[in-house]
């Protein structure tokens, strides 16, 4: 590996991968999402939903959720194994949490080294693997609710697996929503996560 | 989160960049990919690919339907139940459903009324509602769910359909069974699926004889998959190794339809 390098390759694949696969997902997610609403105030315009109809729409979620976790097990497993997990996102203390988080408050938190990351941005990638685990167990518990009694019941029954899976969603629109305004803020990294370093 | 951060001059990626590019331009191999991705896009720019109406994606996603049948075929274990429930917990009114509204709900005559078999069967051919009523009946209250989302629960009566396919000389080793309605409405299900011991031929709803809104007089219940997989107003059943198909399947829901 190139020494400047500070995302690997294989960070960058996956993060790509899984960006373009989210978009997919929660587009034709919304589709579905019209055939039924579970809020009823709650309403996606057509032009932002993907799949034309219902069934349009269940023929892209199913397709692209083996791309999601496959991508998801690949980039959780490469972290793990290369040990990424521990130097980049761990640890986290409530002291650094806490001195961070009124940094930031005071528009006093810099982004000047990219190869470290300061404990909110390890707290909001946290949040974002979390919150893709529980999109994938709680979309598994809707699909499968008879064959996978365990997932279901863990989501509290087939319709409150649904309320799971549309909060996890927003949930991490809220995340994609802060993490572009970041790197609308630190144009830097984005480069760094299209070529690296 | 407001930041302070050291303003590096764009011109210092810029070169950076470039000097990155030269390097990758003196190898040929990375030159020719580049200009094999570059005909790509253009290509793909060309073709005005739309993802909602290009036939190729939509030969992709139909394939990966295809192979969620599969898995799901795999997933299937005979042995799992449906959740059942107790009384208390049935959907008042329980929702009618199907592909026209509730005033064009066919109506069948009892009296002239034959269930036809057909197909991968040696017994009996055409069944009257007295002679199906005659076979031993069960009862189960369970979680209806649509592909919309929405689901209710149900107390259904009837007879097993593994029992009924057992009287009906079928062979059990087929692949599918497809049933047809009245309405025109049809579908077609696994054998598996057709042998579990929660699939019923319906012939009562909540103690009463199935209301023409819940498919009188003859519906298939099945617990382990999704609502239009669960056919009413049946009025011929087939077995066969010829995949069947159906009237939402073929439109793009999926075949399988599990749940």
């Amino acid at each position: 590996m190139n020494p400047e390098t500070i995302q690997a390759a294989w960070v960058r694949i996956t993060h790509w991968i899984n960006a373009g696969a989210i978009v997919l997902m929660v587009s034709s997610g919304w589709q579905i999402y019209a055939a039924s609403p579970i809020f009823p105030v709650i309403h996606f315009a057509p032009g932002m939903t993907l799949g034309g109809w219902l069934g349009g729409a269940l023929q892209w979620h199913f397709a692209v959720m083996w791309i999601v976790t496959a991508n998801f097990l690949v980039y959780l497993g490469l972290n793990i194994a290369t040990g990424r997990l521990s130097r980049k996102l761990l640890p986290i203390s409530i002291e650094s949490l806490s001195s961070d988080l009124s940094a930031a408050l005071r528009g006093r938190l810099g982004h000047a080294d990219l190869s470290h990351y300061n404990t909110i941005q390890k707290l909001a990638y946290w949040i974002a693997i979390m919150d893709i685990a529980l999109l994938i167990v709680s979309g598994l518990a809707i699909w499968k609710s008879v064959q996978l009694p365990l997932l279901r019941t863990l989501m509290g029954g087939y319709d409150n697996a649904r309320i799971v899976h549309f909060v996890a969603m927003s949930l991490l629109l809220v995340f994609l929503v802060v993490h572009v305004i970041m790197v609308a803020l630190v144009p830097r990294s984005l480069l760094l996560m299209l070529r690296g370093r | 989160m407001m930041l302070h951060q050291k303003i590096v001059p764009i011109s210092s990626h810029a070169e950076s960049i470039i000097s990155d590019a030269r390097k990758e331009l003196g190898n040929p191999t990375r030159r020719l990919l580049g200009k094999q991705v570059m005909t790509l896009g253009g290509l793909g720019l060309l073709s005005g690919c739309d993802l909602s109406t290009d036939t190729s994606v939509n030969m992709m996603l139909r394939t990966m339907s295809g192979f969620n049948d599969k898995v799901q075929a795999l997933l299937f274990n005979p042995q799992q139940m449906a959740p059942t429930y107790p009384a208390s917990m049935i959907t008042r009114p329980f929702p009618f459903n199907a592909f026209y509204g509730i005033d064009d709900v066919p109506d069948v005559d009892s009296a002239s009324y034959r269930l036809q078999v057909s197909g991968l069967a040696k017994g009996k051919r055409a069944w009257t509602l007295t002679e199906l009523r005659a076979l031993p009946q069960t009862s189960q209250i369970t979680r209806h769910i649509c592909i919309e989302g929405w689901s209710a629960i149900g107390h259904w009566g009837g007879v097993r359909f593994a029992d009924f396919l057992r009287h009906a000389g079928a062979d059990l080793t087929a692949k599918y069974v497809s049933l047809h309605c009245v309405d025109n409405y049809w579908t077609s299900i696994d054998m598996p699926t057709a042998l579990h011991a929660q699939t019923l031929l319906t012939l009562s709803y909540d103690g009463q004889v199935l209301p023409p809104q819940y498919g009188f007089p003859l519906k298939l219940r099945i617990p382990t998959k999704l609502g239009y997989k669960n056919p009413k107003h049946i009025v011929a059943i087939s077995v066969t190794n010829d995949y069947p198909g159906g009237y939402w399947e073929n439109q793009g829901y999926n075949w399988f339809g599990g749940s």
